[in-house]
C-alpha cells in the first residue's frame, strides 16, 4: 500500500504519521507542499497535524490553497483515500473535501490530553478494524470545535458519516463530533491523533487499529 | 487603491472570544454590555480600478470561510 504524507511549513506530526503508517505496513513518501504532483500509484494521502503556515488567517486556510492541495483534491475526486488529522482535518474542511468547519474551542483553551472516543461507525476502511466501541486517543488543539449547518449535520447523521464522537466533549463540537467521513467513505478527518497512540511507549495503542484496517484494506493482492 | 474587508462570524455561530471579551468588560465595571462579537479587518492595497467582484472572489476563495463567516467589502 502506497501512502504519501504532506508536509507544510509548520507541520509537526508529519513524521509521527509516517511512523504509524510504516508500522502498519505502508510504503510512505513525504511530499513537500510546493510540489504540484503526487507520486504515481498512491492509495492514500495523509494530511498531518501541526500549525501549517502558523495558523495565519484561519487554521488550514493557507495550506488548503497550496499547489499540493490541488493534487490532493484531484486524488480524492478520483476515489483515492485521504486521512486528515487535527490540522489535517482543518485543511480538509478548508479545501471543501469535508463539510463544516473547525472553530475555536468553546472553552478558549488549547486542550492537550487523552480523551475517550466512541467509534461511531465501523462501515469504513478506516474503522472496520475496531473491535471495541470505546477507545482512548490524544487530542492537542485550539480549534477543534466542529460546526456545520443543520442540513449538513442531518446528512452526516443520516448517512452514517460520523466516524468518531467524544464521550466527554472537550471543545464544544456539534453533536460531540470528533471525526467525519466523506460521502464515498474514503476521506476521514478527525481532530484526535491516532498516530500518537500506536506504540506502548505512547501510553496507549488505540490508534493502531485505524492504520492496520486502512493498510489491510488497501493492500494490493 | 485601498479596500477593506471585514470578516465576522455569522449570526448564530457561537463566538467564544467575543463572549470572553464581554465577560472581561463586565469585570471592569462596564455595565450593560449585552453582546460582543469579534472579527477581523483585512486591508488590501490593490491596483486602481480593481472591481469589487474580484475582491468578492478573494473573500469567497480565501479571506472568509463562508461556512461560518460573513464578509463585507468596503471600497475606500
Amino acid at each position: 500500500m502506497k501512502a504519501a504524507v504532506l508536509v507544510f511549513p509548520g507541520s509537526n506530526c508529519d513524521r509521527d504519521m509516517a511512523v504509524a503508517l510504516r508500522a502498519a505496513g505502508a510504503d510512505v513518501t513525504m511530499v513537500w507542499h510546493k510540489d504540484a504532483v503526487l507520486p504515481e500509484g498512491l492509495d492514500l494521502v495523509a494530511v498531518p497535524g501541526g500549525f501549517s503556515f502558523g495558523d495565519y488567517l484561519r487554521c488550514g486556510a493557507i495550506a488548503a490553497q497550496s499547489p499540493i492541495c490541488r493534487a490532493l483534491v484531484d486524488h480524492a475526486v478520483r476515489g483515492g483515500f485521504v486521512l486528515g488529522v487535527c490540522n489535517g482535518f482543518q485543511v480538509l474542511t478548508e479545501t471543501g473535501l469535508l463539510p463544516g468547519a473547525l472553530m475555536r474551542n468553546a472553552g478558549l483553551k488549547f486542550i492537550c490530553r487523552t480523551v475517550a472516543l466512541e467509534v461511531a461507525t465501523r462501515q469504513s476502511d478506516f474503522t472496520s478494524g475496531y473491535e471495541v466501541d470505546r477507545i482512548r486517543i490524544p487530542v492537542a488543539h485550539h480549534d477543534g470545535n466542529y460546526f456545520a449547518d443543520p442540513e449538513t449535520l442531518a446528512r452526516l447523521e443520516g448517512d452514517d458519516l460520523v466516524a468518531f464522537r467524544y464521550l466527554d466533549n472537550p471543545n464544544g463540537s456539534l453533536a460531540d463530533i470528533a471525526g467525519i467521513l466523506s460521502e464515498n467513505r474514503r476521506v476521514l478527518g478527525m481532530m484526535p491523533h491516532p498516530e500518537r497512540a500506536v506504540d506502548t511507549g505512547h501510553g496507549g495503542t488505540d490508534g493502531q487499529a485505524l492504520f492496520r484496517s486502512l493498510v489491510g484494506a488497501l493492500q494490493h493482492v | 487603491m485601498k479596500v477593506r474587508v471585514d470578516v465576522m462570524l455569522k449570526d448564530g455561530v457561537l463566538d467564544p472570544q467575543g463572549e470572553a471579551v464581554r465577560h472581561a468588560l463586565g469585570a471592569l465595571g462596564f455595565a450593560g454590555v449585552e453582546g460582543v462579537r469579534q472579527g477581523k479587518v483585512i486591508e488590501l492595497e490593490l491596483a486602481d480600478g480593481t472591481p469589487e467582484s474580484e475582491v468578492g472572489r478573494m473573500c469567497e476563495q480565501l479571506l472568509a470561510n463562508t461556512v461560518i463567516e460573513s464578509y463585507r467589502i468596503v471600497m475606500e
